[in-house]
């Protein structure tokens, strides 16, 4: 079954890098882009671009396990749960500021993780899927049944951030550098050793291990990075939304980010960027074509949740069918650098 | 200790259920290697085709029921048909990724076509209870439980001694030598789909004469996987056993601690069982540590 046929000697280890002129000019032309939302964009616009900038550290975060390490994380929304319980506590019990709570997010994601992660990552195969799919049963009811500490189902309220008095315009630029700063650490780690190990441990564990790759902490570190970003966005998605409730960690989240990775592009930090954004537009386009298809008073919201959940999957279907590489391998394509999309081998 | 006796014959009874599911899990596994999350959600559709059938189309329960378990295997052969095989040869997380697509799909369709609320199914096993000296077991869950002996029976004997179950076990054993020893490696994994369909939608039915059907029914598969897992991923007859246990287990840790902690019983089981023998009770060898 898994006799995979090894592709041309080409390209084994990824893509051919980009000019880095040309990937410098794109880093500035997206701050460029970022800086200027608010200053053309609507209330709207800027709300969309804050959980756009959010989705993008989660989906970076599951990048780095997924893409990257090869380890298949099925409960990702449960550990941005974990840091937006941990941060919102903090912040509500402590008054600690925004800056703190991220890394108390993060931390705590990165434990929890740890915690699921252990004892599944010793043993080979997709055991870590079992592990990550407990985690968010189990999670999501610690979130919901834990009433004293979590709020229950109600959840909790958070005061409203303020930002050098800029309000949410102010925030705006706190989540934004967050992300770029988070999304251009994940590109630099893949210059690093323990970048290249999670790749080589993906390729080849064995032949990683002979290289005195110790595959075992490999695996845990790619898996606690990715859990800890997810933890930084959900500390990010509590005190942008101001409130927290397990409804917005379920396995429809997770989902959604496991699309956004496959359809960006695994192991690919543009298309994670690209697949983030993709899918958050997502749900508004959805109800648009609802909207546009649907007889006058019908229960739009009702109608949402399910096409919502139909939309997730078959994009993660249809891509991993027919375009593996994700909207990256579009990019390539345009920008003629076939070579990468034709001795494409998978991982 | 009668309370704790009645406790234990309804764990086992309820365990029953998830025999047929993870049957279901194993069967696939074994033939095609393809780890299977969307085992859950075939049950939950299954449930819906015989719902389907039976009351909205108003066939009556015997018709509804032939017809519910035909189209849960068409199903099931459509997925791996279109789906599944046209990634053969692919990498192992690519096929676990799509099984998961495939789940939030069908969870999807069944919130579009039926909604959210509970659909009760049709009264068929008989509701009187069942004493047996002093312990009462409530009628439906006695009966289930017969069901689905007898279902799993069937199958164990289908699988051990009929050709096509011998294929099955050949090819799980070693692909390149079955095929070179003429056995059709495509047919089996439809086949194992086809029977996958089959018990999903059966112990999704008979779960759900109980309390009705939601798509949340679906949710039912961490469980399930839960018994796989302790039964070793390749197990036949230890899956009955594992079921049966976790079902147990389930009822008194839910009966004696409260519900509340019923729920972290099938994550205790995974969490246990990687940590302790991760090939499971009666696995095959398969599991590698690093």
């Amino acid at each position: 079954m898994s006799a995979q046929v090894s592709a041309a000697p080409a390209a084994s280890f990824g893509r051919k890098a980009l000019d880095p002129r040309i990937e410098l000019l794109s880093w500035i032309l997206l701050v460029l882009a970022m800086v200027s939302v608010p200053l053309w964009g609507s209330v709207y616009a800027v709300y969309m671009a804050c959980l756009i900038a959010i989705n993008v550290i989660a989906t970076v975060g599951l990048n780095i396990t997924v893409g990257y390490a090869g380890l298949l994380s099925i409960g990702h929304s449960a550990f941005l749960g974990v840091g937006a319980y941990a941060s919102a506590l903090m912040w509500l019990h402590l008054g600690t500021p925004l800056a703190f709570n991220l890394v108390v997010g993060a931390v705590s994601a990165f434990a929890v993780g740890l915690v699921f992660g252990i004892p599944a990552l010793r043993i080979k195969g997709v055991y870590l899927a079992i592990a990550t799919l407990a985690a968010q049963y189990s999670l999501y009811f610690v979130f919901q049944q834990w009433t004293s500490v979590t709020g229950g189902d109600r959840g909790l309220s958070l005061p409203k951030i303020d930002v050098f008095g800029y309000g949410d315009t102010g925030f705006y630029y706190v989540v934004a550098f967050v992300a770029l700063v988070a999304t251009l650490a994940a590109r630099n780690l893949f210059r690093t050793r323990i970048g290249r190990s999670f790749i080589a441990v993906r390729e080849k564990d064995y032949a990683a291990q002979v290289l005195g790759i110790n595959v075992v902490v490999t695996k845990l570190v790619a898996f606690g990075i990715g859990a800890a970003y997810a933890g930084v966005a959900g500390a990010l998605l509590a005190a942008f939304l101001r409130i927290v409730n397990p409804d917005q960690f379920t396995l429809v989240s997770s989902v959604f980010f496991l699309a956004a990775v496959v359809v960006g592009g695994r192991g690919s930090i543009l298309g994670s960027i690209l697949g983030a954004l993709f899918m958050t537009m997502m749900p508004d386009l959805l109800r648009e074509v609802i909207a546009h298809f649907s007889s006058e008073g019908a229960d739009l919201a009702s109608l949402l949740s399910p096409v919502r959940e139909i939309a997730f999957g078959l994009l993660i279907v249809l891509f991993l069918i027919f375009e593996p590489r994700g909207l990256v391998g579009f990019v390539d394509r345009a920008l003629g650098r076939a070579e990468n999309v034709e001795a494409r081998q998978e991982h | 200790m009668n309370l704790f006796l009645e406790f234990s014959l309804i764990g086992l009874a309820s365990g029953g259920i998830y025999v047929l599911a993870a049957l279901s899990f194993v069967i696939v596994y074994k033939a095609t290697n393809i780890f299977n999350f969307a085992t859950g959600e075939m049950m939950m559709f299954g449930t819906y085709f015989f719902y389907l059938f039976d009351t909205q189309l108003g066939f009556g329960w015997v018709a509804g029921l032939g017809m519910g378990l035909v189209s849960a295997a068409l199903l099931a052969l459509a997925i791996e048909r279109t789906m599944l095989r046209p990634l053969l040869g692919r990498p192992h997380i690519v096929l676990v990724m799509v099984t998961f697509g495939v789940g939030s799909i069908l969870r999807g369709f069944a919130g579009l076509f039926w909604g959210p609320n509970v659909r009760q199914l049709p009264e068929i096993l008989p509701r009187k209870p069942i004493f047996l000296g002093d312990i009462l077991v409530p009628g439906k869950l006695a009966w289930g439980f017969v069901t689905v002996g007898v279902i799993a029976g069937l199958f164990m004997l289908y699988y051990r001694y009929s050709r096509a179950g011998t294929a099955i076990r050949a090819t799980s054993i070693d692909q390149v030598t079955a095929e070179s020893l003429g056995i059709n490696i495509r047919a089996v994994f439809l086949l194992a789909w086809a029977l996958a369909g089959l018990l999903t939608a059966a112990s999704g039915i008979i779960t759900a004469s109980v309390n009705g059907v939601t798509p949340q029914l679906g949710l039912v598969a961490l469980n399930v996987l839960a018994v796989v897992m302790l039964a070793g991923m390749t197990s036949v007859g230890g899956v009955v056993i594992a079921g049966l246990f976790v079902g147990w287990m389930e009822t008194i840790v839910g009966a004696y601690l409260g519900a509340a902690w019923q729920s972290f019983i099938p994550y205790l089981v995974v969490l246990v069982v990687m940590f302790v023998k991760p090939s499971g009770l009666f696995g095959e060898q398969r599991v590698e540590r690093i």
